[in-house]
Parts: C-alpha cells; structure tokens; sequence
C-alpha cells in the first residue's frame, strides 16, 4: 500500500453510508458502505448483476439512491444541485468502458472537451495538454483520426486520455481492462499506478478482471448480488473465508438455491413483483 | 500560488510557489512567454512549488518550444520532488534542460 493510501487520518475522497437502491420495485444496492481514502486505488469488484456498475453510477450522480448517503470530496452528491455537480465534475474524470467518445469529433477534439467546457485557458495550452495525455496513454500522433478509425483498444485509451485532461483529483474507471489485449491491458494497469504516485490521485476501478484488480488495487471492495460481502486489502480479500468471495475469485458459477413453489410461479407468471 | 521576477547577470529567474494549476496556469504562461520574448535566458525555480498540474506543464512546454526557436536558453531549477514526479510522468525530464540549482552556485548540475 502506497504512502498516500496509508494516510488514514486524512478524510476520505469518498465515502458511501447505508446505500440502498432500486429499479422498479426490485432493490438493487442492500445497504452499501465504503469509503475512499486520498490516493487510494480502490477496486470494486463482482461479477455480473453484483451491483458494481448501479453503485459506480451513482458515484458519477447519473442516478439517485432510494436512501443512504453519498459524500464525494467532502459534499453531499445525493442533495447537490445541477449546477453544483457541475462544479464537482471539474474535479472528476470518467473513463467509461465503451469510450463514449462523440463520433463526429476527432480523437484530439474529444479529449480536449473538458477543457472547453471547463476552462478558459490558451488555445496551445490546451493542444499541448492533450497532446501530453495522449503521450502517456501511447496513442501520440493520432490526435486527427476520428474514433471510428481507431481500434476498440485505441478508443478506450482516447477516453482514458479525455478522462485525465483535468487532471482530476478523483478518476473513475469503467472496465479499463475488458477487451484489451494482455499488453495493452498491463500497461492501462501500470499507468493508474503511475498516476496514483504521480498526481497523488485518488482511483476508483470498476472490473472484474482479477489479474488487474489484484495488480493495481490498495483495496478491494467485492459485491455480490448487491451486497458489500468484503472490503478489504488484496491478500485479506484472497484469503476471506466467505464462499461466494471464493466462487467468484475462482470463476465458479454458483447456483441459486431453488424454491420449487416460486420457481413454478415465476413460469406460469404469477409470481410476486421482486421485492426484497 | 505566488511568483516572482528576478534579474541575475542579465538572466531572468522566474521563482514559483504553491500550486500551479488551471486557475493559476494562465498567469504563468504569459509570464514565462513575457520573459522568453524578451530573448534572454530564463531560469524557472520550481523548488517551492507544491503541485503542478498538466496545464502549468504546457506552458513550460510552449515557453520552452519559443526560447529555442528564439536560440536563447530556457530552463527549469531545483525542481520541487511533487513537481518532478509530474515532468517524469510525462517524460519531460528527458525534454527540459534541468538544473539541480542556479548556474553559478556550487552544487549546479545538469
């Protein structure tokens, strides 16, 4: 764990109480609660339908929880005003896991947004700006192609490139990892390290690739069915005794405890609504 | 963050402390510029500076791009550890001249 990481006494970047969420009637998020110290790498991990991307979404405020409490940079996100996340999101990056770069801009453009819409500063200020990021995410000289020429590789260091323009304080990752090729995707790893020593930034990491995870992570939180089932370092999390922590390190599909009665009733579609 | 402009044998020190950032960068760069144009050597004194963000870099980087093109020499001093550790990121160490203090002091290196 870094010095940074290590600096308890320093509040926390973000910290997360009794998180509960739903779509529809189903609760999504049961009662979440982490926090994030300043320059810490957390990652929060679980598999699919674990919740990680619902609580990551409302990290970024593109969603409001049913109850519980959200603090990011020591402000309350879940009562801000429009224009008061606005001023947050100055000191946020995103790196989203599609790129979500706008197709009608080239690479250069989509990165430099931020500082359009944020900044007043030079024309060539910007242009080295960007042109620096793109450096440190190896896509230099690409700043005129348009996304639809890059690869998806290429398209998601763009983003990661955009996500930094800031040089935010807090950076979050979408899957940086997922559908990149093992040395691209060591070297994504390597560059949120480097950032996190560099910039003293603070990172969170959305993923479920376990070897990035455990590369990069000061902590690791592991959500399962929208429960925080353990937070904790990478070798308290390797060792926790909980099973499903143990199924999903070790890719092991588990099956659902069967209810033969409400099993029937969700086929003949005279289930109750999910409720929980 | 707070600068000053000092004259040394006809060569400009340009001295930073505090945070150079988006708020503050803009006041940096047209003083550095202010100082290139004038066609001497510029000496920029990071050793009080806390935090320098990819912003206050550019300038350095479109201080430095005009010095040369003007054939005078531009360069960084005694640069603050949280300020190299951001040139290193961006592997600027290997681009800017940097000096470990004042030409003309005793333990100058390059």
């Amino acid at each position: 764990m870094t010095e940074a990481a290590n600096s308890s006494h320093a509040d926390p970047v973000i910290e997360v109480t009794d998180l509960v969420t739903h779509y529809g009637n189903t609760e999504i998020l049961h009662g979440v609660s982490l926090t994030v110290d300043p320059g810490e790498i957390m990652v929060i991990m679980g598999g699919s339908g674990s919740g990680k991307s619902t609580l990551l979404r409302h990290l970024l405020a593109l969603e409001r929880p049913t109850s519980g409490s959200i603090r990011l940079l020591g402000r309350e996100l879940t009562q801000m005003s429009e224009f008061e996340l606005y001023a947050l999101s100055r000191k946020m990056g995103v790196a989203f896991q599609g790129g979500a770069l706008f197709s009608s801009m080239t690479v250069g453009e989509n990165v430099m947004l931020p500082l359009r819409e944020h900044t007043d500063l030079d024309e060539g200020t910007m242009e080295i700006m960007m042109r620096l990021k793109l450096e440190i995410v190896k896509l230099a000289g690409f700043e005129n192609l348009m996304p639809s020429e890059l690869s998806g590789g290429m398209v998601k260091r763009a983003a990661f490139a955009r996500a930094l323009i800031m040089d935010p304080a807090l950076l979050f990752c979408d899957e940086p990892s997922a559908g990149l090729d093992p040395v691209v995707s060591s070297g994504l790893d390597e560059l949120i390290l480097r950032l996190r020593d560099a910039l003293r930034m603070t990172i969170v990491v959305v993923t479920h690739e376990l070897d990035s995870a455990f590369r990069i992570a000061d902590r690791i939180a592991v959500l399962d069915r929208g429960e925080l089932l353990a937070l904790g370092s990478v070798d308290e999390v390797r060792n926790h005794g909980n099973p499903r922590i143990q199924n999903l390190l070790n890719r092991r599909f588990e099956e659902e405890e069967l209810d033969p009665e409400e099993y029937l009733a969700r086929l003949t579609g005279t289930a109750k609504e999910p409720t929980r | 963050m707070q600068h000053s402009l000092t004259e040394k044998g006809g060569d400009l020190v340009v001295s930073l402390q505090g945070d150079v950032d988006l708020d503050s960068s803009p006041a940096v760069r047209e003083l550095l510029l202010r100082c290139v144009g004038r066609g001497a050597t510029v000496f920029v004194d990071l050793s009080n500076v806390s935090y320098i963000d990819s912003s206050g870099v550019a300038s350095f980087v479109e201080a430095f791009q005009i010095a040369r093109r003007n054939g005078t020499a531009f360069a960084l001093v005694s640069v603050s550890p949280a300020a190299r550790r951001v040139l290193e990121l961006a592997r600027l160490d290997k681009v800017f001249t940097i000096h470990e203090s004042l030409p003309g002091g005793s333990d100058d290196g390059a």
